[in-house]
C-alpha cells in the first residue's frame, strides 16, 4: 500500500469535508434522543420596560407542557457575560431588548412549545427607547443599567505622542466622519443545543458553541453549579464568526435540565429568534482628523469613535478596543489621540464578529488615506506603500513590530496585478450610464487575546490500541478547518498518513482546556501545542521502541507511516504493537503553549483590562473593481484581488477559503448587509429582509498568499480568519468614490445612496 | 394519515398528520439529519431533496404532500464510504467548509446536472442561487460542480 503522510505545505482535502458532503457529520442541531423535551424562550418584545409581571398560569395548565420558568426559579447569580456580567439568563425586573427573556418554556413536542409561549402573558412598563447612541449619551437619559450610573459601558483611550500638537503642525488636516452599520453573522446553523442532567449529578450539553470550556464557567457562575459538575461537548458547528462565543442557549438549557433531571432538552432557535436574540456587529460612529505633510507622510491621528453594544456588553469594550489600537491603520502615524465609548442601547446585543471592532475602523482610516491620496494629487497605492508599518515599526499603539509584517509586499503585488497595472484602459471602457471605479485597500488585524489574559492551549494526543493517533481538540471548529489542521500538524510531525490520524471534537471531559475558537487564534495557539504534544510522543515512541527492539540507543529510530524503524538495522515495529504493548498512560502525551504578548508596557490603554496590546498581526492588500449603474444605482463587483499576509500557509485549500469566505462576508457588509432596526425593533427578521451574498452577486476572489515567516507560530503561521473581512469595506468605498467622484463615509452602499450621490453631483457628471 | 414513498430506494410507510413538515419527518423520524434546516421560510435552501428528482424546499413541504413520490436525500445520493461525485468533488475542490449549507448545495447541483450535464460557470451560478453558503464566497462550490467529471 502507498503512503502519503498527511503533511504541511500541500492543498489536502480537510478530513471532515467529505462526511459533510454526505450528510453524515453530526451537528448538535442532528441530535434528537429519544423522550427528549423542546425547551424556547419567552421574548419580550418590548425594547425598554419594567417587567412588572409575568403570567405562566395558562401555558403551565396547557398538556404536555413540563415546566414554565422564571426569574424566580434560576439559582445563583442569573448574571451571564464573557468578562462583564450583566445579562440576565431570565430577566425579572427590566428589559433591555426585544429580544430579552422573561419566561423559559419545556413542552412534549414544538408545536406545543409554540402554543404555550404564546399563553405566557407580559405585563411591561415601557420605558423611553434609547435608539442609538446619541439618544443613550443624552443627559436626561434613563439608564439602561442602573447600578452602572452610566449608560457608557467602558470609554477609554490611546494615546502616543502629542496628536492635537501634531496636526497643528501639518501641512494637511483632513476631516470626515464614518459609519458602519450592524451586521449579522447568519451563519446557517442557529444557535442550538441539548442538556441533561444525570444521575450523578453531572450536567451534560452538547452545544454549537464557539467556548466549550468557557460555556461551563459562565453557566456555573449564572446557574450556581460547581463549574466540574458541567460538561459540555462541541460536535463541528454550522458557522459560527464569533456569533456563538458567549451564552447563547447553554444556560436556558441548563435552567431546564435541572429542573427536569433525566430528561434531555433540545433548544434551537429559528431564524428569526436567531436575529433577534443573537449576536451582530456593534454599528459605529467614527470621526476623525489626519494630519500629513506635503510629502505624504502621515504625522497624527485624533478620532473619536462611539461603538453601539445594545442591550449588554457581551466583549463591548474588548471589542472597542481593538478597533482603538488599529484606529489608525497599519501605517507608521507618530502621533495618536484615539478616544472611544462603547455604549448600551436597546438595541440588539452586540457581541464578536470576524473583524472583531476592526471592520469598523477600517473604512475610516482607509477613507481618510483616499482623501489624502486626493488632496495631495498622490496614486493612493504609492502613498499607502510610503506609509506601511514594517518590521521593527512601532504602530499607532506605541507597540513595537517585533513580528512579521508583509503589508508592504501585500501592497506590490496588488500594484504589479494586471487588475491594477490596467485600470485606466479598464475604466474607459464602461459601457453606456455606467461607470467603472478601482479601489484598494490596507488591513490588518491583531490576533489573540492581548495582554491581561493567557491565550493558551493544553494539546492531547494518544497513541491508540490499534496504531492510529487521536487528537483531542480543545477549540472548536466552526468551519474554519482547524480540526482537520491538526491533523495534518500531527501527520507533518509523526509522519502518518491521513488514515491514522483522528480529530475528537472538544469536549470538557475528554480534552484540555484551550480556550475559545476566536481571535485568529485557533490553529496558531492549539497547533503550537500539538507540536509539542506531537515532539514528547515521537520522543516516547523511540525510547519505548528502542525496549522493544532491544536496541541500547535511540538514536537511529524514527516514525514512519504505521511504524517505529530503527535506522541502522532497518528492523521495524507496527505502532499497532507499540499501541498493544503501552498502557493507556504511556500512550498518552499532553503539552501546552501560551502565545506570547508585547514585552512593551505603553504609558496608555491603562482603561482596558485586558486583551491590550496586541503583538501578531496578520495584514493585507485588497482591490476591487466595480461598475456602476447611472440608472438604477446598482454596483456590480467585477474583480476582487485580495494579498494576504497570514505567515506560512500550512495549507492553500484552507488559506485560500478563509481570504474567499471572508471576502464574501465582507462584500456583503460593504453593498447589502445592514441590520436593521426601528426605534430598537428589528425589521429585517429574516433572510428575505436581511439579504446576504448569493451565489450570483459577486465575482470569484482572486486570493493571493504572501508568505513571510512568522517565528513564533507553527511552522512559521499566523492566524488568517479576520483579516479577509476588513478589507472588502474600505476597497469598495475607494472604488465608488473613484466612479463616481463623490465620497462615501457610509455603509451598505444601497443603490439609492449612489443615486442620491449621482444626483446631487449631476453637474460635474 | 398513512403516506407511502420511496426514500433513497426503500418504500416507507408512516403515519402523519396533517401540519407535519417534510424536513421534520426526514429528520426526527426517519433519522436522516443530513437534510438540514437553515431558516424555515424557505430563504436558504440548506433542506432541498429530490422529490422525483427535483430539488425541493422540504421545509416548505408538507409530510402528506410526499404520498405517492420517489425521494432522494444527501444521504441517498452516497456515502462516505460510496460517494456520489458530487459529493467527492465537493470535499475535494474545498468546497465545504461549515458544511451546513453543502448538503443543500449538493442537492440542488444534482437536479441541475440531471437537466444539464455539462453546465457553464453562469449556469450554476444560477442554478444555486437558492442556497445560501455564509463560509464559501462560493467559488469552490461553483468549481465543485463545473468540474464534478475531472479527477
Amino acid at each position: 500500500m502507498q503512503h502519503e503522510p498527511y503533511d504541511i505545505g500541500p492543498a489536502r482535502p480537510r478530513l471532515d469535508a467529505l462526511a459533510k458532503a454526505c450528510g453524515a457529520e453530526l451537528f448538535s442541531a442532528d441530535s434528537y434522543p429519544p423522550g427528549l423535551l423542546w425547551a424556547g424562550a419567552r421574548r419580550c418584545g418590548v425594547p425598554h420596560g419594567i417587567l412588572r409581571g409575568v403570567d405562566a398560569a395558562a401555558a403551565r395548565a396547557l398538556p404536555g407542557v413540563h415546566a414554565v420558568l422564571t426569574r424566580e426559579d434560576v439559582p445563583g447569580s442569573n448574571r451571564q457575560g464573557i468578562v462583564h456580567k450583566d445579562m440576565p439568563v431570565l430577566c425579572g425586573t427590566r428589559v433591555r431588548h426585544c429580544g430579552d427573556p422573561v419566561a423559559l418554556v419545556v413542552a412534549e413536542s414544538r408545536d406545543i412549545l409554540r402554543q404555550a409561549l404564546a399563553l405566557v402573558r407580559v405585563d411591561i412598563e415601557p420605558l423611553p427607547v434609547l435608539a442609538d447612541i446619541d439618544a443613550a449619551l443624552a443627559p436626561d437619559a434613563p439608564l439602561i443599567h442602573e447600578a452602572d450610573g452610566s449608560n457608557v459601558l467602558l470609554a477609554a483611550e490611546i494615546r502616543k505622542g502629542d496628536a492635537e500638537e501634531a496636526l497643528a503642525q501639518c501641512d494637511v488636516v483632513l476631516e470626515e466622519t464614518f459609519f458602519t452599520p450592524s451586521q449579522a453573522h447568519a451563519f446557517l446553523e442557529t444557535e442550538n443545543g441539548l442538556a441533561c442532567l444525570d444521575e450523578d449529578g453531572v450536567l451534560h450539553l452538547t452545544v454549537s458553541t464557539q467556548a466549550p470550556f468557557r460555556d461551563r464557567f459562565e453557566i456555573g457562575h449564572a446557574l450556581g453549579l460547581a463549574p466540574w459538575k458541567i460538561r459540555v461537548h462541541s460536535p463541528f458547528l454550522g458557522g459560527g464568526f464569533g456569533g456563538k462565543d458567549g451564552a447563547t442557549v447553554q444556560c436556558l438549557l441548563a435552567l431546564a435540565a435541572l429542573r427536569l433531571p433525566g430528561r434531555t432538552i433540545k433548544m434551537w432557535w429559528d431564524r428569526e429568534e436567531s436575529f433577534l436574540a443573537g449576536y451582530k456587529r456593534h454599528a459605529a460612529r467614527m470621526h476623525y482628523r489626519l494630519g500629513a505633510m506635503h510629502d505624504g507622510t502621515l504625522k497624527s491621528v485624533v478620532c473619536r469613535l462611539w461603538y453601539d453594544s445594545g442591550a449588554y456588553a457581551h466583549l463591548g469594550g474588548e471589542i472597542m478596543e481593538l478597533g482603538m489600537e488599529h484606529a489608525a491603520g497599519p501605517y507608521r502615524v507618530e502621533h495618536m489621540d484615539c478616544r472611544g465609548l462603547c455604549v448600551y442601547t436597546n438595541n440588539p446585543v452586540a457581541g464578536a464578529f470576524r473583524g472583531f471592532g476592526v471592520a469598523q475602523v477600517s473604512l475610516a482610516f482607509e477613507g481618510m488615506m483616499d482623501r489624502l491620496a486626493g488632496r495631495l494629487g498622490r496614486d493612493p497605492l504609492d502613498l499607502r506603500r510610503q506609509n506601511a508599518l514594517r518590521r521593527g515599526d512601532r504602530n499607532c499603539a506605541g507597540v513595537t513590530l517585533t513580528s512579521s509584517v508583509g503589508l508592504d509586499e501585500c501592497l506590490r503585488r496588488v500594484r504589479d496585478h494586471e487588475l491594477w497595472t490596467t485600470r485606466h484602459t479598464w475604466k474607459k471602457a464602461a459601457p453606456p450610464f455606467t461607470r467603472r471605479g478601482v479601489g484598494i485597500a490596507a488591513v490588518f488585524n491583531g490576533m489573540g487575546y492581548g495582554r491581561g489574559l493567557a491565550d493558551n492551549a493544553i494539546a492531547k494526543i494518544e497513541l491508540t490500541p490499534d496504531g492510529r493517533f487521536v487528537i483531542y481538540s480543545g477549540v472548536p471548529d466552526m468551519g474554519q478547518g482547524n480540526a482537520s489542521t491538526f491533523a495534518q500538524i500531527a501527520g507533518e510531525m509523526l509522519c502518518q498518513d491521513a488514515g491514522r490520524l483522528e480529530v475528537v471534537q472538544p469536549d470538557t471531559e475528554r480534552a484540555h482546556p484551550s480556550g475559545s475558537a476566536s481571535a485568529g487564534r485557533t490553529t496558531y495557539t492549539f497547533g503550537q501545542a500539538l507540536i509539542k504534544a506531537c515532539e514528547l510522543m515521537t520522543a516516547k515512541l523511540v525510547r519505548r521502541a528502542a525496549l522493544a527492539l532491544m536496541i541500547d540507543e535511540p538514536g537511529g529510530i524514527t516514525l514512519v507511516p504505521g511504524a517505529v524503524r530503527h535506522l541502522p538495522t532497518g528492523k521495524e515495529l507496527p505502532l499497532a504493537a507499540m499501541g498493544a504493548m503501552l498502557p493507556r498512560d504511556d500512550r498518552v502525551c499532553v503539552a501546552e503553549y501560551l502565545m506570547p504578548v508585547s514585552r512593551e508596557v505603553p504609558d496608555t490603554g491603562r482603561d482596558f483590562p485586558l486583551g491590550f496590546p496586541h503583538l501578531i498581526f496578520p495584514f493585507a492588500a485588497h482591490l476591487v473593481r466595480v461598475e456602476v449603474d447611472e440608472l438604477t444605482g446598482l454596483v456590480r463587483v467585477c474583480d476582487y484581488l485580495a494579498a494576504t499576509d497570514g505567515g506560512r500557509v500550512l495549507n492553500p485549500q484552507n488559506f485560500h477559503q478563509q481570504i474567499e469566505g471572508a471576502v464574501a462576508q465582507g462584500l456583503g457588509f460593504a453593498l447589502m448587509e445592514g441590520f436593521g432596526t426601528e426605534n430598537a425593533r428589528i425589521t429585517t427578521p429574516d433572510l428575505s429582509t436581511y439579504l446576504i451574498p448569493t451565489s450570483l452577486d459577486f465575482p470569484d476572489t482572486q486570493s493571493v498568499a504572501v508568505e513571510t515567516l512568522e517565528h513564533s507560530g507553527p511552522f512559521g503561521m499566523k492566524g488568517v480568519g479576520e483579516v479577509g473581512l476588513n478589507g472588502p469595506l474600505p476597497a469598495v468605498a475607494s472604488a465608488l468614490s473613484d466612479a463616481l467622484g463623490a465620497r462615501i463615509d457610509r455603509a451598505p452602499v444601497t443603490p439609492a445612496m449612489i443615486l442620491e450621490l449621482l444626483a446631487s453631483r449631476g453637474a460635474q457628471a | 394519515m398513512i403516506i407511502r414513498f420511496c426514500i433513497n430506494g426503500r418504500d416507507t410507510e408512516l403515519d402523519v398528520r396533517g401540519d407535519e413538515r417534510a424536513v421534520d419527518i426526514l429528520r426526527e423520524r426517519l433519522g436522516l439529519t443530513g437534510t438540514k434546516e437553515g431558516c424555515g421560510t424557505g430563504e436558504c435552501g440548506a433542506c432541498a431533496i429530490l422529490v422525483d428528482g427535483r430539488a425541493r424546499l422540504s421545509c416548505l413541504t408538507l409530510a402528506a404532500q410526499l404520498d405517492g413520490r420517489d425521494l432522494t436525500t444527501i444521504e441517498g445520493l452516497g456515502s462516505p464510504e460510496a460517494p456520489h461525485p458530487l459529493q467527492q468533488s465537493f470535499a475535494e475542490r474545498g468546497a465545504v467548509q461549515c458544511g451546513f449549507c453543502t448538503p443543500g448545495m449538493v442537492v440542488a447541483a444534482a437536479d441541475l446536472l440531471a437537466r444539464d450535464p455539462h453546465p457553464g460557470r453562469e449556469a450554476i451560478r444560477e442554478a444555486l442561487s437558492g442556497n445560501l453558503c455564509r463560509c464559501t464566497g462560493y467559488s469552490r462550490i461553483l468549481d465543485a460542480v463545473h468540474k464534478v467529471d475531472e479527477r
